[in-house]
């Protein structure tokens, strides 16, 4: 097992299993964005007190989950840096980031463009919106380190470190955020219990979710491919592939 | 390689006698932190208008939020001069365990700069109309989270200080986590305000400084070494 994952990571056997990889997810990826998108915008049906506005759910809820999973990835891949130290490892935990703040964003705004027909205002200082707010900084402090560090192999270590510190934060974030929340304001429309959600809706979502993961991962299967090239482009395996692509 | 506890122990305390005596040898420089907490809670009034009732209402938060960023400010200090002139390359040689070496200049760092924020808060708790209830809790929150600061900061500079430019990185990879202990603490002060209990806000801040205490040590020491190289 431990020599499969070694084979895997090393540089030109990760370059050639991705390759061939990628048109599969790609796939299955656009198979499932079509059938959640049609299982959420048309099959599902409107929602008895919301009306159409809650089909903005089959983005931001998946994003929301895809922020907080990243982060996870980040942290496991900066400790796995850590402690074996992992080429592929760094390249994980380095360029998960962007993909991770990208989806805390994109969560953050449908989250205030949902809010607005709901609640009245674009934002509103609930506990869940707060740790996110939060939780896109922590990625942008990621991000910013990385960018700082000359030395791409000690940037991807500072990472790791950073990226384990955040997820010890996190909970203890979020549930500060909670506690902060709950005693500062009332219970607002934010807080109502929901009811539970109808099957019908809840398998497009689900059906969203599992595209999203696969998004997750072609984007980063394609960063780190990059990555590979950028960082050996003076190995002989580099050398070859470009040979076989122009011969 | 082995390093009986008692010369551990010596390391220790002289690393912290080093670094209290040499931020005495530069009084001037580790005042500033200082006028400046005071500065940004004199700036409030001036800003959002000098109504004891609304300064009632803010008076905590204002306190607390410029108590993080003095301490912020504060933070580069504790390697960056070290970093410097190469003691912390022959700190990270010693045969003693870095994270320990690293902790007694926290501690240090937060002597000189900590604790002096807390005996402001008196002060500052008279500019801003808090009672006196208020002020003591004021400074009990002071005293367990300050420390906290510190802790958790030092990571934040461990990481930044081989940069030359560090400064701005630092406040964004440090104050969102500094966030659990703005929230408690100015928390307590408020209700403080209202005659309410905060020992639950207390112990919330003890148990932060415990956790911060006994893990922060390790990453610090970690990107240390990250950037040291």
């Amino acid at each position: 097992m431990m020599n499969f994952l070694h084979r895997l990571a090393s540089p030109p056997h990760f370059y050639r299993i991705s390759g061939r990889l990628l048109p599969w997810l790609g796939a299955a990826f656009a198979l499932l964005l079509v059938a959640g998108l049609v299982g959420g915008l048309y099959l599902a049906p409107p929602d008895y007190q919301q009306g159409d506005s809650f089909r903005i759910m089959y983005i931001h809820v998946p994003s929301a989950w895809m922020s907080l999973f990243i982060y996870m990835v980040m942290a496991g891949a900066g400790l796995i840096v850590l402690v074996w130290r992992i080429k592929l490892a760094e390249l994980v935990a380095v360029h998960s980031a962007p993909i991770g703040a990208s989806f805390t964003f994109l969560a953050l705004v449908t989250g205030s463009l949902w809010g607005k027909p709901m609640w009245g205002t674009w934002w509103v200082w609930d506990a869940r919106l707060t740790s996110e707010l939060i939780l896109l900084f922590l990625y942008l402090g990621v991000i910013g380190l990385y960018n700082a560090i000359e030395d791409k192999r000690a940037a991807a270590r500072a990472v790791a470190i950073l990226a384990l510190v955040g997820v010890v934060n996190i909970p203890i974030i979020h549930y500060s955020v909670v506690w902060w929340n709950t005693l500062h304001q009332g219970p607002t429309v934010t807080r109502f219990d929901k009811p539970a959600i109808a099957t019908s809706m809840l398998i497009p979502l689900l059906i969203m979710a599992l595209a999203f993961n696969l998004y997750y991962f072609i984007a980063l299967l394609m960063r780190l491919r990059l990555a590979l090239l950028e960082r050996e482009a003076g190995a002989r395996w580099v050398a070859n592939l470009l040979a076989e692509e122009e011969a | 390689m082995s390093a009986p506890a008692p010369r551990l122990g010596r390391a220790f305390l002289a690393l912290l006698r080093r670094d209290l005596l040499l931020t005495y040898r530069h009084r001037a420089e580790a005042v500033n932190p200082l006028f400046f907490f005071v500065l940004v809670v004199t700036l409030f009034p001036l800003g959002v208008g000098a109504d004891a009732k609304l300064l009632h209402a803010m008076g905590p938060g204002v306190v607390w939020v410029a108590a993080l960023l003095a301490a912020m400010l504060s933070l580069d200090g504790i390697f960056r001069s070290d970093f410097e002139d190469g003691t912390l390359e022959q700190l990270a040689l010693s045969a003693h365990p870095l994270s320990v070496l690293v902790l007694a200049k926290v501690i240090a760092h937060w002597l000189v700069t900590g604790l002096p924020l807390l005996l402001m808060a008196p002060l500052l708790g008279i500019l801003l109309s808090l009672s006196g209830a208020q002020t003591g809790v004021l400074m009990a929150t002071l005293a367990l989270g300050t420390p906290v600061l510190s802790l958790v900061g030092a990571i934040g500079v461990a990481l930044t200080v081989g940069l030359r430019r560090g400064g701005v990185l630092l406040s964004l990879l440090v104050l969102p986590l500094y966030v659990p202990v703005l929230i408690f603490a100015s928390n307590a002060v408020q209700a403080a305000g209202s005659g309410l209990p905060v020992s639950g806000q207390l112990f919330m801040l003890g148990a932060l400084l415990v956790l911060a205490l006994v893990l922060t040590p390790w990453p610090t020491a970690a990107a240390l070494r990250i950037s040291l190289g």
